[in-house]
């Protein structure tokens, strides 16, 4: 299917348009939001098409697979391919909220059009060596975006998020060759069909290690993941929440198409080490959000702690944990992305996201308010809102596989969730203001968006039944690798 | 041959896992650098080595004749290089930028509070 190509043509294409557009802010503005809603069209073509028609194909220039490079879309990667649409969407439409000139004038709006390309192709390619390119073209955009500003906080948070990243992109890349050595290709789906033959536990176990060594870095697993709370709070509001939404669930989205498509025979110690490593995210994140003061950062280590979840699920390998872990992915980005707007008002508003500096805005801002509750009580897991519902899935599904330690934690979890997220309200929304007031509007902007993603997440509540529906089927077709070799070998060009 | 490729990878690795370790910057990046060089080189040696056969179809015949040097290895390598060459320029004067704010190359000092 030849429209695979456009959630990837379609912000090239953008950021090339913007580059040659006047430099000024509100054609820049117009054409970077056209292009997002553009890709969010296509990838719900893309979406209903692999909905209806199973997995869908394409081989670029004609190459059939194993040798050329293939694009790959089942249900996962095409529900994920919809939320690069939407955070998309979200991260360009507050830019009518004002962006720092000098990042405008430096080329923010294309940056950001390449970084939702790099999330794109690594969710849709079928080939790994190609993933590695797609990390690097996210990575290279996230890194400018993250040190265009020249303040010592964010050009230190720079360094360590670039330094990270490229130790992690050589152990990938080491992990790539050894592979290729071991194997004779790169092809996700021909990997899938030869490894069985050919793998020894040795190798087995090495590679698997680096693997989840890379992805662990990337999708910021417990002890890998101190660089994400020492770099996610300093960019702006608008590029944290595509941060935030989309880059930590990349990440995830490999370990899940590496475990599931190759090393689902690995050695039973191997995914008790991922079991353990996710369990300890868990508890180190949320232990940590509930000793931080500041909005961002209590949101850097929500995010750290419940990515937790997700791979917690993941390890399992049984279909319904898989699929809860999908369903959590998903409410998570949307989430996620909300409360980093959400960050983004209170910094118009009071100048800081420290907590000491905010407060009374329940009173003040009662829309904002009654909007912000959207995420922040879908985050904690109040019922019957996104966040709830994913968790017990999640619950289902470990209870389901017998892994009833792994349940009881994410219960405690989640309580202690409820908590940072509760104490979080109450001291930026309703507790009497110290002695701040608001200096600025929240910005239409930034209402809307906020409004659209609560909306969106009130719509999973709602539609939680086929939405879970959809994410069972996902689940079932990563565990029925047969159905992807075949989709991609014995389609032809 | 396949010995001195592995030795040189494995020589590269340590040396720049060493210089990532100390506390300058410039030394870091040098690091990042040897480290990225020395993954080249495994891919290349992992791939296989094959001397003197150029996959290239000789006159006459219709398929390629075994034994002869797997063209993807050095294909991978080549992307590798150039995406490697641009991050460490790229980091380059993120160093750069770091050393003119904070003042000083010493890594232990970036990221005080």
């Amino acid at each position: 299917m030849r429209l695979l190509v456009l959630p990837i043509l379609v912000p090239l294409g953008t950021a090339a348009v913007l580059l040659l557009a006047p430099k000024r802010p509100v054609p820049q503005r117009w054409i970077s939001l056209m292009g997002s809603v553009l890709l969010l069209a296509s990838a719900l073509v893309v979406f209903l098409r692999v909905n209806t028609a199973g997995i869908q194909v394409l081989h670029i220039s004609g190459w059939p697979a194993p040798f050329g490079i293939t694009l790959v879309a089942d249900l996962l990667a095409a529900i994920l391919v919809v939320a690069v649409g939407v955070v998309g969407t979200a991260v360009t439409a507050v830019a009518f909220a004002g962006v720092d000139p000098r990042r405008e004038s430096f080329g923010h709006h294309p940056l950001v059009q390449i970084l939702l390309m790099g999330v794109a192709g690594a969710f849709l390619t079928g080939d790994l060596f190609n993933l590695y390119v797609w990390f690097e073209v996210m990575l290279v955009a996230s890194f400018v975006l993250m040190a265009l500003h020249r303040t010592r906080a964010q050009v230190e948070a720079a360094f360590k998020y670039v330094t990270i990243n490229l130790i992690a992109s050589s152990i990938f890349l080491t992990a790539l060759g050894l592979l290729y050595g071991a194997t004779g290709t790169l092809n996700m789906a021909d990997l899938a069909r030869v490894w069985p033959t050919i793998s020894t536990p040795g190798v087995d176990t090495v590679l698997a290690a680096l693997f989840l060594i890379v992805f662990s870095i990337k999708a910021g697993l417990f002890p890998l993941f101190f660089w994400l709370p020492a770099s996610y709070h300093t960019p702006p509001a608008a590029i944290g929440a595509a941060f935030a939404g989309l880059l930590t669930k990349v990440g995830v989205y490999a370990l899940i198409r590496v475990l599931t498509l190759l090393f689902h025979s690995a050695p039973p110690a191997l995914y008790a080490l991922l079991l353990a490593m996710s369990a300890a995210t868990m508890v180190v994140g949320l232990v940590a959000a509930l000793n931080e003061r500041d909005f961002r950062r209590v949101l850097s280590f929500n995010l750290v702690g419940h990515i937790g979840y997700t791979t917690a699920s993941l390890s399992l390998l049984t279909p319904a944990a898989l699929a809860g872990a999908i369903f959590y992915v998903l409410h998570h980005i949307v989430v996620i992305t909300n409360l980093y707007l959400v960050s983004g008002v209170l910094l118009r508003l009071r100048r800081t996201t420290d907590m000491a500096g905010l407060g009374g805005l329940y009173r003040d801002q009662p829309v904002f308010a009654a909007l912000a509750m959207v995420p922040i009580f879908s985050l904690a897991g109040v019922p019957p809102l996104s966040g709830f519902l994913g968790k017990l899935a999640i619950l289902e599904g470990t209870f389901a596989a017998g892994a009833y330690w792994v349940g009881g934690l994410v219960l405690v979890v989640g309580l202690l969730t409820l908590l940072s997220m509760a104490s979080t309200w109450a001291d930026s929304f309703w507790s009497p203001a110290a002695n701040a007031q608001d200096l600025a509007t929240p910005g239409t902007a930034f209402l809307a968006t906020i409004a659209a993603l609560s909306l969106l997440t009130v719509a999973m509540t709602i539609g939680a039944e086929p939405i879970f529906d959809l994410t069972m089927r996902g689940a079932q077709q990563l565990l029925h690798r047969d159905e992807y070799v075949r989709a991609v070998l014995e389609s032809r060009p | 041959m396949e010995v001195v490729l592995a030795v040189a990878s494995g020589v590269l690795y340590a040396a720049g896992i060493y210089l990532m370790l100390r506390r300058r910057l410039a030394q870091l990046i040098i690091g990042l650098g040897l480290l990225s060089n020395g993954t080249n080189l495994l891919i290349f040696t992992a791939g296989g080595l094959t001397r003197a056969r150029p996959p290239v179809v000789p006159d006459g015949a219709t398929t390629l004749v075994e034994p002869y040097a797997d063209p993807v290895p050095q294909a991978l390598v080549l992307t590798a290089i150039v995406i490697g060459f641009g991050l460490l320029a790229f980091s380059l004067v993120l160093a750069h930028r770091v050393h003119a704010t904070v003042g000083t190359d010493d890594v232990d000092d970036v990221g005080r509070e």
